[in-house]
């Protein structure tokens, strides 16, 4: 049996799984239209690779990563694409970002793809690169592309591998059907990930106690092949990424550092299983699992939901109930937030559509002065001092906010959950947080603007430098011709180019050689001739111009008239100054 | 001579504190030179906190003339586009109260602008070149001359000088990256009569009656 | 040994200098806005205190004493603490400016801190000799720092509390040091 560590604090709200597990994993009619976001994970967003019209397979890629952390979008069913532009998606701020939308056909045709069986012998670089064109992102809800976080780079060897299969929060039983009925391709996954890292050490799968027929699924699969499943008790927030390493391994990950640095990494069970599909059956990421659950939908269970899928559809097909509940989740009832609307799409990163009634989760109380109780400190997983975040984000104290380590913070709502007062706690600290990367990124700017204007001051003082050199050079060479006799009349430069400042002695003959000079510059009559004509043409143009613009001044009757038509008689005059110009020439 | 002293304690006195002052003259001498001092490091530590848009709507013809007038004691509520946020800092590394902006030097607007020059009616001056602190247009005499929206920091020094009009300042739209929490509202404000924090000198439709 | 533990423990904390005796409360109530300054203070001042108390000493014992000139006392002690906070203050400005700038004017007024002058008249007063001085001055130091850097961290947490208005800045402030006050009286008859 492997030892487990208690982690500080958590909570156990109630779990409220039992009602979406009664049945298998269902699947859904294909909807008529499917969007899918171009960002749907950490790092810079796809760029679309189709247009509009262009029929498309399951499976296509429609959109390429841009950059390293980034991942493509395939076709999550076969049609045609019927849209690329902004809409609404699941995101609190309830704004919009750029979508693909596509036609459903009905036919859901794959595209041709082949998977290798042969993982073992495969280079780790060549299983990873596949990872990647799959668009696997993590799937347990931060959505981190797998394929960056499975190249940790050759210096950083790779002892431990974790699987986690938590799934803490309540109303959410994902991962838990998936692993009743994919046990099997699961552990399958978990074998390619071995692969990947070179064979770590140790692999173990956590999970909680209160899945025992996920465990008792897995349990024939991983029989002779080095994988553990570790079983632990049931604790809110268990299933983070640092709670889950402390509870398995006692280490503590140090803040600021990835699970990569302490030789570790850590992947969600559903992520595992997209692995799977994607290196052994050649199937990119175009489907997941998603719980629908809550007391206003008629049926909760668990769905094999296509990307893109609307939630309205979801919750039409699970007979939703708009009267018996105000809100859908996205999400669990501890991290999740409330969709702006349901015309939004699942993500990858969907773990949970949950629709409450109102008796399930009652709507907010209003929130009362802290009392400075200290629950809060009790209940933080990450040991933080929630109470002293509170009193300094509500002060705007940037500096002390750092100092109690604010982006230690995992956003897990435990403190919130047993607040007295009933204050939202965690939007304080996301609040804090927005406001101090705001902070951080105008400073980047600020010093970049420092930067160019210090730039901008030492090119005008070399620009002025260089002139008071040439200044002070004329003037040496003016002196030293007053010493040296003076010269014969210079030549004029038939092609119109600037001659050279001859040295002449007495004032008249340097008028003299002045004009001669300009006289020179005039170059021959049909230079000047071409010249003025194009004058007077751009004249003509600007005249139109000018005269377009008075007559709109007019019609509209705006208090630039007079302005305007200055203008306009101004540039007429020009004009006649060069036609007249013009005809002396040609005369 | 010591007995000179004891005996005559005017003397003795005069002699003590002379004797003392020269010694710690001495000392305190020898310490001003070893603990010389060079320059000022707190006007790089004050321009490193304001927002380096060189606009001079505080007065000074940069921000780092600004700092140094900030080193001499001067108020540092005078940077619009610094705003509150840039006054509190700068509070908090003097430890001097924080005052509110002051509205002679402008205005803290919420919206983000950046200069616009509309390309039909530019003539190619080159005024607003040579006006913008950053160098953030492009362009060269009786060539086009465009903002690049990047580098702009909207300091708005180059809408006076164009000789034609043409350039606006446009706000900058948010993205759903830009997009931030807002604060919640402060717990407690259940009671609709409490002012807690407010002067009760401000009359409302209940009380002006 | 025993004699020098009960010569800190009761300048430290039965005849805390501040909260007991009530000396030095200008700098305790002007600097105490942030922990960093504070702590910065609290260094300053029992350099000070030490450097004060030694010096004083010697000059008493040495100077005044034998010249029969103890009603020079004050005028000659004064000399001795402007010269030790004039010295002290031009190592801030060249180590820590940015400390420099926040002590602002408090760094030469710890001259006139009554606390200074008042250990070196009580060391005097109560004729002890050169290592009991010098550790009565550290421990006066000692207390001061500890309590001006208790009252800061307050003050910190008083500024983003919910004071009610009327209780904002000095007020609220001076209620928590009377409070400290009652708590420090609390040791009288430790020893």
């Amino acid at each position: 049996m492997n030892k487990t560590w208690v982690t500080p604090g958590g909570v156990h709200p109630p779990e409220n799984k039992h009602q979406s597990v009664t049945q298998s994993i269902g699947q859904l009619p294909i909807p008529e239209t499917l969007v899918i976001p171009l960002s749907q994970h950490i790092g810079a967003a796809a760029i679309p690779c189709v247009e509009i019209g262009q029929t498309v397979l399951k499976g296509q890629v429609i959109a390429k990563p841009a950059g390293v952390v980034s991942i493509p979008m395939h076709a999550p069913t076969s049609g045609t694409v019927s849209a690329i532009e902004h809409r609404p998606i699941a995101h609190s701020s309830g704004m919009l970002a750029p979508c693909i939308e596509i036609t459903s056909d009905g036919a859901d045709t794959w595209i041709e793809h082949e998977g290798i069986s042969d993982y073992e012998h495969i280079s780790p670089a060549k299983l990873v690169e596949m990872v990647g064109n799959a668009g696997i992102s993590g799937m347990g809800g931060a959505g981190f592309p797998s394929a960056v976080k499975l190249n940790p780079g050759r210096q950083r060897p790779i002892d431990t591998l974790i699987i986690n299969a938590t799934e803490c929060e309540p109303y959410i039983t994902a991962d838990d059907s998936a692993i009743r009925e994919r046990a099997e391709e699961i552990v399958e996954g978990i074998k390619i990930l071995s692969a990947i890292l070179d064979h770590p050490n140790h692999i173990m799968i956590g999970i909680e106690d209160n899945k025992p027929e996920a465990i008792e699924a897995l349990a024939p699969h991983v029989e002779g092949t080095g994988i553990s499943v570790v079983v632990f008790p049931t604790k809110y927030p268990s299933g983070g990424e640092k709670q889950l390493i402390y509870i398995l391994t006692g280490k503590e990950l140090p803040s600021g550092k990835l699970p990569a640095d302490i030789g570790m990494v850590c992947l969600n069970i559903g992520t595992t299983y997209a692995i799977k599909r994607a290196i052994i059956d050649g199937e990119p990421l175009v489907s997941r699992v998603t719980t629908v659950t809550g007391d206003a939908v008629g049926i909760q269970r668990n769905y094999d939901t296509l990307i893109g899928t609307p939630v309205s559809h979801l919750l039409a097909h699970n007979e939703y109930n708009e009267q018996a509940g105000g809100r859908v989740v996205m999400g669990g009832p501890m991290m999740g937030f409330t969709l702006p609307s349901a015309e939004v799409p699942i993500v990858k990163t969907t773990n949970c559509i949950l629709a409450p009634s109102y008796a399930e989760i009652p709507d907010d109380e209003p929130a009362q002065p802290c009392i400075r109780c200290g629950m809060c400190a009790e209940a933080c997983p990450a040991s933080l001092l929630p109470q002293q975040l509170f009193w300094y984000a509500q002060a705007q104290d940037h500096e002390r906010l750092e100092a109690h380590n604010l982006f230690d913070c995992i956003e897990c709502g435990a403190c919130s959950y047993v607040c007295p007062s009933n204050i939202p706690l965690v939007q304080y600290y996301r609040a804090a947080k927005g406001e101090i990367r705001h902070a951080r990124d105008e400073k980047v700017k600020a010093d970049h603007a420092r930067e160019r204007f210090e730039f901008h001051k030492e090119r005008i003082e070399q620009a002025e430098r260089e002139k008071e050199a040439k200044r002070a050079a004329r003037r040496e060479a003016a002196l030293k011709a007053k010493a040296n006799p003076p010269a014969a009349d210079k030549i004029n430069g038939a092609s119109g180019t600037k001659p050279e400042a001859k040295p002449s002695s007495s004032a008249a003959e340097i008028i003299a050689a002045a004009q001669a000079r300009a006289a020179a510059k005039q170059a021959s009559p049909e230079d000047q001739k071409a010249k003025l004509e194009r004058t007077i043409a751009a004249t003509e143009q600007r005249l139109i111009v000018a005269e377009e613009k008075l007559a709109e001044a007019i019609a509209s009757d705006s208090d630039k008239q007079a302005v305007l038509s200055a203008a306009v008689e101004n540039t007429r005059q020009k004009l006649q100054q060069s036609k007249t110009k013009l005809a002396e020439l040609t005369a | 001579m010591i007995e000179l002293i004891s005996q005559n304690p005017i003397l003795a006195a005069l002699v003590a504190l002379v004797g003392l002052a020269i010694l710690f003259g001495a000392l305190l001498g020898f310490a001003a030179e070893k603990f010389k001092v060079e320059g000022d490091p707190i006007v790089e530590q004050i321009d490193e906190l304001l927002p380096q848009t060189q606009c001079g709507q505080c007065g000074f013809p940069g921000c780092r003339p600004y700092a140094e007038s900030i080193a001499n004691g001067d108020e540092i509520n005078k940077c619009p586009p610094g705003g509150q946020s840039t006054i509190n800092a700068i509070a908090n590394l003097l430890d001097v109260p924080a005052p509110e902006l002051d509205a002679e030097h402008g205005e803290e607007s919420e919206v983000k602008t950046v200069a616009y020059i509309r390309e039909d009616e530019c003539i190619g001056c080159t005024k607003c070149i040579q006006a913008c602190p950053v160098d953030a247009i492009l362009g060269a005499a009786k060539l086009m001359h465009t903002v690049i929206a990047d580098e702009c920091t909207g300091c708005d020094l180059c809408v006076e000088p164009c000789p034609v009009d043409c350039i606006d300042m446009l706000p900058v739209e948010e993205t759903i990256a830009d997009w931030r929490w807002s604060i919640p509202v402060q717990p407690g404000q259940m009671i609709a009569t409490d002012r807690r924090g407010e002067l009760a000198s401000q009359p409302n439709s209940e009380d002006a009656a | 040994m025993q004699e020098f533990a009960v010569i800190l423990v009761s300048s430290i904390l039965i005849n805390n200098y501040v909260l007991v005796q009530f000396l030095g409360l200008c700098p305790f109530m002007g600097v105490s806005n942030k922990l960093e300054s504070a702590i910065g203070m609290a260094a300053a001042t029992t350099f000070v205190l030490t450097l004060t108390a030694m010096a004083s000493y010697v000059v008493n014992a040495l100077v005044l004493e034998p010249l029969g000139l103890i009603y020079l006392r004050t005028i000659a002690f004064i000399l001795v603490i402007a010269a030790v906070v004039q010295f002290t203050k031009m190592f801030i400005e060249k180590t820590s400016p940015l400390l420099y700038r926040v002590l602002g004017v408090f760094l030469p007024l710890i001259t006139t801190n009554c606390a200074v002058l008042g250990v070196a008249l009580q060391n005097t007063s109560k004729d002890l000799n050169f290592v009991q001085s010098s550790l009565y001055g550290f421990g006066a130091g000692a207390g001061f720092s500890l309590v001006l850097i208790f009252f800061s961290a307050m003050r910190e947490r008083l500024a983003s509390a919910d004071v009610p208005v009327s209780f904002r800045g000095a007020a609220i402030a001076m209620i928590t040091a009377g409070l400290m006050s009652l708590a420090f009286m609390g040791f009288s008859g430790l020893v």
